[in-house]
Parts: structure tokens; C-alpha cells; sequence
């Protein structure tokens, strides 16, 4: 995986330095919080709703175990004993403290990590494929590009104040896995008929008030021309993006309103431009990048033979484990879903053995994903079952992988300031109350938003929950039918919302009537798309009718 | 009445006016009445809070308690971790935000 170089290191040094004193003139009073806050979240810090929070960049999800390791320090040292991974395959920290706040820098940066553009209208962690490196399905390891991208993108001076937040994922798989779809820019690396690599671009996606799905506006961009590409993509969004209404100041909005051919057709006018100006970085670069994402040392000879004796671990295999692109390895996904559980929060002490078990059995590297759990990408088939055993007494051996208990929960107004109705609760709800049924209904995504901003991913879900406000009381509307991947689509809402205990009991019903109708190997989303949406909203709305 | 609230600018912990202070318990806020902006400038200007803002609010019986449901989440702490709350021993402390 990728390491810091001397620029690398000294230019996250630098920040720290310049954080910490400008925390210090904010707390001497020779700066104001209105002058602190852009800086503040130019560097990952909030002001939530209890307290600072703090979000962390994991560039592409992808850790080592020293900086895994520090993740579980840091929330020992400076917080309550815990964090959340969040979709933007991030961690955040709930309850820190501002005069704390440098040293946790000073920590991260000594780890080669920060938290710089985690916050702001600029280009945010880019995220990818948690299974890079490992998948069968991947043309290439789609990290090494989606590092240029940090680096293109940090501190990038004319794309530091955009009309708004901008995201990017790169994936290099025609399974995508990482919702590419549903990003201000998403590039997946393909082959033409040539067998030459090269990007696809699809520009303007996104969820939040406006879901929208990014249309393909170039099929092959050359890879030694991807970074102009996208500057030229970005620099149009920047002249031309609305900034007088935040609410419509995202790229898709743009895409939207001045149509994909007139967009793209600006697009390319001011890629033509660029590429006179020679902006993209040497191609040695990314042979530099590149030859830190080389395959790690796999053992030839490792069995690929698998003791499935344990039926409790046969199952997990089943559920969290995927193929391996090489023989006698396999990636395994550590469910942060248990029962019950807070999605995506993970105990110090947690974190901490995660990043021993990458150590000792994954080539010292871990995965976060956008579902707000942990990857083994790289782990010997003879070490699974020892491995499972360890997770397993760790309370992170929950067999449920894009299952229903699997949920995607964004804080919701348990923490967030910009919620109007409390997540995890319901996740936690769900969770209890389908996990009998679950092995039963097999894969169905759900995702839970406490509100609009869809943190929560609620219309990818194929089943999908939004909290609103109503009248000072919080309600839940009911989607079906998203997705996110190739078959990408927006969820559609049932109707009417229910209170906390009611949107239990329609998911309940939801479920119940797929398993009552479904055909064959139909999931959930299949028999949806077969059925449409009128069965499925009588039977949840039919008792509520009755009485 | 009108309670006055912000956050403590070194530790970010929510805190209440109490007439003469800020406190970490939303049974000290006082009604500030129509004076709410005025002393959260004060206050905003001396660094003792960052981020004030008036909320209404309603007298219950242990007191003055917000009347929106985020206020009262943000008085208590995360419902969902009641260990991590002002009232870590009351299992049932969640009642009170809901």
C-alpha cells in the first residue's frame, strides 16, 4: 500500500502545525468562530451535536494495521472509547476536545494520516472498491489511480472553495461495489476494443434532496490523460455551478439543468484546452504510485482447500467471505452489525485487534467500506477458521453481509446536528427483530438516513428509511427499489410514514410478503422490480388501513 | 420560556445558561426571556461558549426541559448511549427525551 513520501509527510506536518495554531489564536481570542470554522473544517473538525467531532480520512478505505491500531488508540486517548466508520469508508470521532484536537493531528500525521478535506466544498476522500487488489472480477487495482486523485486533489488551490462538497469513487470492476454511480464523478477503469486501459466517466450522481444517477459522458479517457479529464470536468462545474442556493449547488444539478450533451460538450472543449497546458502529472508518478500496490508476497502453495466442519463458520464463510483472485486466499468482511448493535461503531479495543488480525494474517492491511465495515482483503484459507474464532470472541463474527441486519445507519439525531430523526434506534430495531428471519430472506440492503442529506444511503437501499420532522415529532418514510452497483436505481417511497415502532413493523411486512411471493432465487430487489410497487404497499399498508 | 444554549468552546460539551453561568445540566437553565441574543454575544465575545443560539423550552417536573425533541437529545446525550449520557445509572433516561 501506499507510503508517504518526503513531500507527503512534510506537507501534513505543515498542516498540523498551522491547525495547532490556529486553534491556539481562537483560544487566546485573537481569532473569532466566525473567522475558526472554515478552518476548523478544512480539517475535519465539526461542532455536533454534543460535542467536536472529528472525521478521519482513510484514502480509499484502505489501512494498514499500525494505522488501524492508532485509530483505536486515538479513541481511547481523546474520546469515549470508540468510533464510527462512516460511507465515506472515514471514521469519526464524536466527543473530542478543540485544545486536544492538534495533538490528534500530530498523532494521525505520525501514522501518515490527517483529516484534511473531510469537511468543506472541496474534493472529499475518494473512495473505492473495498475488495481493490483482491477482487477476481478487477481489471486492475483501481487504488493507485484514486491516489492520484489525493494527491490532484489536496489543497488543489482553484478547487478548494467549490459550490459545493465534491466526491469521486474509482473502481475497476463491472461489479461495482463501491455505489460509483451515486458520485459527483464516478470513473471505472475499462478495456476498449483495442485492450488499451482507460477511464469511463460518469458525472453528476449523488443522493441527498435530489437523488440522481450519474449518466456515462465519455466511454474511454486515456489513463495518462484521467487527471486532466477530470480537471476539466471539475472546472466547468466550478464556472458554472449555482453557488446563491446551496441546495442546488451540486454538480448534478448542473449535469441536469444544462442537459449531458451540453455538459459534456463544455467538458470536452475545456479538456482540449488542457491538454495544450500539459497538466497531467508525469506518468512516472503513477509508476511510483503503482509500484506500491504491487500483489503482496502470497504463498504458491497455500491449500485452497476449506474446512467447512463448523457449521457456524461455514456460515459466516458463506455470508462475509468473497473469491480471491488468488488461489488458497480469500477476503473476509468483518461485519460491524451485530444484533442489536450501533452500525459502523467500533470499541477501541475492537479496532485495536482488528489491526493485530491484519498483521498477523492479512499482509499488515485492512479495508473499510462505504457498508461501514472492516475488510481482510488477503487471508490464507488454512488461517480462516483461526481467524473467525478470534473475531467471533470479539463480538465481530455476525454472519450477515448485505443481509438485513447489514444496515447502513448514518449517526442520525443521536449525534448529528443536521438530523431531524434518530437512525440507529430504528437500525437497532430492525435488526432485533428480523434476525431470525434473516438467513431466510438473504441479500436485501438496507439503509437508514435521519435525514434528507442521505448520509444513510437511503435510495440506494433496497429497502431505504428517511427520517423526517413532523411537527417536532419524528417519523419515517418507507423506500423500495434502490440500488446501488451496476443495476443502479432510486428507491421509490411507499407512502404515508410511520413512527418508530410502525416503520419495524413495515419493513416486517415488506419482508414477509417477498418471502410469500418470491420466485425461485429471487432477492428482495428482483422480486420488487418483478411485482412493482403496488403489492408490496398494500400489504404494508393494509392493517394500518383495516384499522 | 426561552433557554439559552451553546457549547462550551475548549471541551465542545453542551451547556446551559443559568443566570449567571453556563452549566452542563439543562435543569439549571433559566428563561432569558427576550434577552437571550444579547447575553449570547456577551458571552460568544468572552469565549465562554461558541455557538450560542434561544430555544424555547417547557417547565416539567425536574424542570426546565426543551420543547424539540434535538435539544433534549443534545441535554442528554446520544439515546442510544445512555453509558455515555449525564444520567449514565437511569436505564430509563431516554424516556425523558422522547
Amino acid at each position: 500500500m501506499y507510503q508517504y513520501d518526503k513531500f507527503d509527510q512534510a506537507l501534513v506536518d505543515a498542516r498540523v502545525a498551522d491547525f495547532r495554531d490556529q486553534v491556539r489564536r481562537r483560544l487566546d481570542g485573537s481569532m473569532t468562530e466566525e473567522q475558526f470554522r472554515p478552518l476548523r473544517l478544512m480539517n475535519g473538525l465539526y461542532l455536533q451535536l454534543h460535542a467536536y467531532m472529528l472525521r478521519v480520512a482513510v484514502p480509499y478505505g484502505t489501512l494498514s494495521s499500525a494505522q488501524m491500531r492508532m485509530l483505536g488508540d486515538i479513541a481511547d486517548k481523546y474520546d469515549r472509547g470508540y468510533g464510527h466508520f462512516t460511507t465515506r469508508q472515514n471514521i469519526q470521532y464524536n466527543w473530542i476536545k478543540l485544545e486536544e484536537a492538534p495533538d490528534i493531528l500530530a498523532d494521525l500525521a505520525s501514522v501518515e494520516m490527517h483529516a484534511i478535506q473531510t469537511s468543506g466544498n472541496c474534493i472529499r476522500n475518494t473512495t473505492s472498491d473495498q475488495y481493490a487488489g483482491a477482487a477476481a472480477d478487477e481489471l486492475v487495482d483501481p487504488r493507485p489511480y484514486a491516489e492520484l486523485i489525493r494527491q490532484w486533489s489536496t489543497f488543489h488551490p482553484e478547487f478548494s472553495y467549490l459550490p459545493r462538497k465534491f466526491k469521486m469513487a474509482v473502481i475497476a470492476s463491472d461489479t461495482d461495489r463501491a455505489a460509483m454511480r451515486l458520485h459527483d464523478i464516478g470513473i471505472q477503469i475499462v478495456r476498449n476494443a483495442a485492450g488499451e486501459l482507460g477511464c469511463a466517466f460518469y458525472v453528476g450522481g449523488g443522493m441527498g434532496r435530489t437523488p440522481m444517477i450519474a449518466p456515462l459522458i465519455r466511454e474511454f479517457v486515456p489513463l495518462d490523460q484521467f487527471i486532466t479529464y477530470s480537471e476539466a470536468c471539475l472546472r466547468v462545474y466550478n464556472r458554472h455551478g449555482r453557488r446563491d442556493n446551496k441546495y442546488k449547488a451540486r454538480i448534478k444539478i448542473l449535469v441536469h439543468e444544462l442537459g449531458k450533451e451540453e455538459y459534456t460538450r463544455q467538458v470536452e472543449e475545456e479538456f482540449a484546452h488542457l491538454l495544450t497546458q500539459n497538466i497531467e502529472p508525469p506518468l512516472a508518478e503513477l509508476e511510483r504510485i503503482k509500484a506500491q500496490f504491487t500483489d503482496p508476497a502470497y504463498d504458491p502453495s497455500a491449500p485452497d482447500a476449506l474446512d467447512r466442519s463448523d457449521p457456524d463458520f461455514a456460515l459466516w464463510v458463506d455470508n462475509n467471505c468473497v473469491t480471491h483472485k488468488q488461489p488458497g486466499y480469500i477476503a473476509a468482511t468483518i461485519s460491524l452489525k451485530p444484533v442489536g448493535g450501533i452500525p459502523g461503531d467500533a470499541t477501541s479495543d475492537q479496532i485495536r485487534l482488528m489491526a493485530g488480525l491484519a498483521k498477523e494474517y492479512s499482509f499488515d492491511e485492512c479495508r473499510v467500506t462505504h457498508a461501514q465495515n472492516i475488510v481482510l482483503p488477503h487471508v490464507r484459507k488454512v488461517d480462516l477458521y483461526t481467524l473467525w474464532q478470534k473475531l467471533d470472541a470479539a463480538g465481530l463474527g455476525t454472519a450477515n453481509l448485505d443481509q438485513i441486519g447489514d444496515i447502513i445507519a448514518c449517526p442520525g439525531l443521536d449525534y448529528c446536528s443536521l438530523a431531524n430523526a434518530r437512525s440507529i434506534p430504528v437500525a437497532q430495531k430492525i435488526s432485533e427483530r428480523m434476525a431470525a428471519k434473516e438467513q431466510e430472506i438473504g441479500e436485501l440492503k438496507l439503509k437508514i438516513s435521519g435525514c434528507i442529506n442521505a448520509c444513510g444511503h437511503h435510495h440506494a437501499g433496497h429497502i431505504g428509511i428517511l427520517g423526517v420532522d413532523r411537527k417536532g415529532v419524528e417519523n419515517y418514510q418507507l423506500l423500495l427499489g434502490g440500488c446501488e452497483g451496476a443495476d443502479t436505481s432510486l428507491g421509490t417511497i411507499t407512502g404515508p410514514g410511520f413512527d418508530e415502532d410502525g416503520i419495524v413493523g413495515a419493513v416486517e411486512k415488506a419482508t414477509d410478503f417477498y418471502l410469500a411471493n418470491k420466485q425461485g432465487s429471487e432477492r428482495f430487489l428482483d422480486t420488487y422490480r418483478r411485482l412493482g410497487m403496488a403489492p408490496f404497499k398494500e400489504a404494508i399498508y393494509a392493517k394500518e388501513n383495516a384499522e | 420560556m426561552k433557554i439559552l444554549t451553546g457549547n462550551d468552546l475548549k471541551s465542545g460539551a453542551v451547556t446551559w445558561w443559568d443566570g449567571s453561568g453556563w452549566s452542563l445540566h439543562v435543569e439549571h437553565a433559566v428563561d432569558v426571556g427576550e434577552h437571550g441574543d444579547d447575553i449570547a454575544a456577551r458571552e460568544n465575545a468572552a469565549r465562554r461558549v461558541v455557538a450560542p443560539y434561544v430555544i424555547d423550552g417547557e417547565v416539567g417536573p425536574e424542570g426546565p426541559r426543551p420543547a424539540h425533541i434535538k435539544d433534549r437529545i443534545r441535554a442528554l446525550g446520544p439515546t442510544v448511549r445512555l453509558d455515555l449520557s449525564l444520567k449514565p445509572a437511569d436505564a430509563n433516561a431516554g424516556d425523558w427525551v422522547i
